[in-house]
């Protein structure tokens, strides 16, 4: 089911404002790729950019070429709706449908596609919610609100509605930030038994959450305030964290940034 | 002793002096008492005057006496707690007597022969008769305004919140907020121009139909654009991140989320045509006898026939408008406790 990503000279534009510049890179199928860098330098409208997300903001557009196994996101006749269901993607706060139970939270991407049969229905469900890590604790109350859950489960709970649909990647944008300890290494122990099946990409504020669980990272940076973000280096996330080639990187993981 | 008044006041702890919590009510019966004493004495017998000295005694009262023993601050607080309650109460009171007196006139001929029967036979100087050729009329023609309404209204706020960008929803925009403000005898008279006049239709439910949905639409609009911007835009994106297309994300998502709202919203809207005359009166014209057809001829409807007894005089038509006021109050009434329950059984569930 993965795929891998190309992206080639991406630039990406809130209105006039350039927000990313240039941006290279290759994702190799089933690995976890860890975006890191300081607030405000494009890492999430990168990330939104993968699954033409980008493009929901008022005023966002995109400029170069995006591809997913050999098509390219951004080509003439693509479908953004098509595309969003082959890359998934978790957000930063946990976003369960307040009117939807657990059960069809889970379901939302299927139900609301209108392609399912309620046979397997029930069996997406659980193995969604069982490739979550969320089944135990909810296979009692599938037909109590979403919203009821605590934090954790919630995003666990939108973890699982991701990869419900079956996505070939799945994208997460500083998915723990909202977590407490337990709750994030729940998450992070997740993203290991994910990659098995899917394209991960995370972006994460936390040095040490990236080396845990990725196994390439990414550094971006801005020149300054009001200046585009641009990839600064991409390596093994094991190199990154050890021995960066970019001055810039090192003085950012170790803490001597700015 | 200036010094020692200022220690006084600041003491080693945190706990100053506080007035027991009967204070309030204790200076409200005085200065009731008060009040009804001075106009007493003064000769004054309107129940308004003593009342606004009792309320102005009282904010003067808490001020003065809560600043002596708490302190300015404390006194601050309970001078805007008190104006707070002054200013609850004076907005109670014209609502609460107007129920009470529709409550005492109209019970006396409200019935179920009143309810059931029309004016057909009866003159307006004879007591009996009934309403029911104006709640079929009221029902009628609110129906068909709502059924107009609702759709475009809540269609209209959904491309406003969902699609509307630029110039074209700026202008949607300000064009309900002048509606908004449109008289309704002005609806009345537009709807008397184009359909009555230049289209030759004859009075009838329906022409009044369609200038109470004039009156309607903004109401709807407005309440439901508010409602749907509530919606938080994380749950927009969570749904478009799965692939949903964003038609059946504003329907599936955003509108169930935001339904309760969006009911309530509609109620009061219903609410406020219901008791509408004026275009109703140009539009839909008076009969005493029951018209089950909305499309043609004279219709009777509540409001109106409120103003037709007031105006024929007499005892017996007076406590048949009053009867027909307490119906109107009850229907309306009934309509905001409907949209209350439908708004609370709807609302986005946080229960475990």
């Amino acid at each position: 089911m993965a795929k891998r990503i190309d992206v080639s000279g991406l630039n990406a534009y809130y209105g006039s404002f350039l927000a990313i510049e240039d941006i290279s890179m290759s994702i190799e199928p089933r690995t976890v790729t860890a975006f890191i860098g300081p607030s405000g330098c494009g890492k999430s409208t990168f990330l939104r950019t993968l699954n033409r997300m980008h493009e929901v903001t008022p005023g966002g557009r995109v400029e170069g070429k995006v591809m997913l196994g050999d098509e390219n996101l951004y080509g003439a006749g693509i479908d953004p709706v098509s595309v969003r269901r082959e890359v998934g993607m978790v957000f930063q706060r946990p976003n369960p449908f307040p009117t939807m139970s657990v059960y069809d939270n889970v379901a939302a991407g299927l139900k609301l596609n209108g392609n399912f049969k309620k046979s397997e229905l029930d069996d997406i469900v659980e193995r969604s919610l069982k490739g979550a890590n969320l089944w135990n604790e909810v296979k009692d109350r599938l037909n109590k609100p979403g919203s009821g859950l605590s934090g954790g489960q919630q995003q666990r709970l939108c973890i699982a509605r991701a990869i419900a649909v079956e996505p070939n990647v799945l994208l997460m944008d500083e998915p723990c930030s909202a977590l407490d300890p337990i709750s994030t290494l729940a998450i992070e122990d997740l993203i290991g038994e994910l990659k098995e099946r899917f394209t991960i990409v995370i972006v994460t504020h936390n040095m040490q959450q990236a080396a845990r669980v990725s196994d390439r990272t990414a550094f971006f940076n801005l020149a300054a305030v009001g200046q585009p973000g641009k990839l600064i280096e991409m390596d093994e996330t094991e190199r990154i964290f050890s021995n960066p080639s970019v001055q810039a990187t090192e003085d950012y993981i170790s803490g001597r940034f700015g | 002793m200036s010094h020692a008044t200022l220690t006084d006041k600041r003491p080693g702890s945190l706990r100053g002096a506080t007035l027991p919590k009967w204070f309030p009510w204790a200076v409200a019966a005085g200065s009731i008492a008060l009040g009804i004493g001075i106009s007493a004495a003064a000769g004054l017998r309107s129940s308004i005057q003593w009342g606004l000295i009792a309320a102005v005694l009282f904010v003067l009262g808490t001020y003065g006496i809560a600043g002596r023993v708490e302190g300015r601050r404390q006194a601050k607080d309970r001078v805007v707690t008190s104006l707070v309650w002054v200013a609850f109460l004076l907005a109670v009171i014209p609502l609460a007597s107007l129920v009470y007196e529709t409550v005492k006139r109209g019970v006396k001929v409200l019935d179920g022969y009143f309810l059931t029967h029309s004016m057909g036979v009866v003159a307006d100087k004879d007591p009996g008769g009934g309403i029911y050729h104006a709640i079929l009329g009221t029902l009628q023609q609110v129906g068909i305004a709502t059924v107009i309404a609702v759709p475009i209204g809540v269609l209209t706020a959904i491309y406003l919140v969902e699609y509307g960008r630029g110039k074209l929803a700026k202008a949607v925009t300000f064009f309900v907020d002048v509606m908004t403000g449109i008289p309704s005898i002005v609806a009345g008279l537009f709807v008397l121009s184009t359909w009555i006049l230049i289209l030759g239709m004859g009075a009838s439910g329906f022409a009044g139909a369609l200038a109470l949905t004039i009156l309607m639409l903004p109401v709807v609009v407005r309440s439901t654009e508010e409602m749907l911007k509530l919606v938080p835009n994380e749950l927009r994106e969570a749904s478009l991140a799965l692939g949903v297309p964003k038609w059946r994300t504003i329907l599936k998502v955003v509108v169930p989320t935001s339904i309760g709202g969006i009911t309530t919203g509609v109620m009061l809207a219903i609410a406020r045509i219901t008791g509408e005359t004026a275009p109703l009166l140009m539009l839909v014209w008076v009969t005493d006898f029951i018209n089950a057809n909305p499309f043609s001829d004279a219709q009777g409807s509540l409001p109106v026939y409120i103003y037709l007894q007031y105006s024929a005089g007499g005892e017996a038509a007076y406590d048949r408008a009053w009867a027909a006021a307490l119906t109107l109050i009850a229907f309306i009434m009934i309509l905001n406790l409907a949209a209350r329950g439908i708004a609370r059984w709807k609302a986005p569930k946080t229960g475990r």
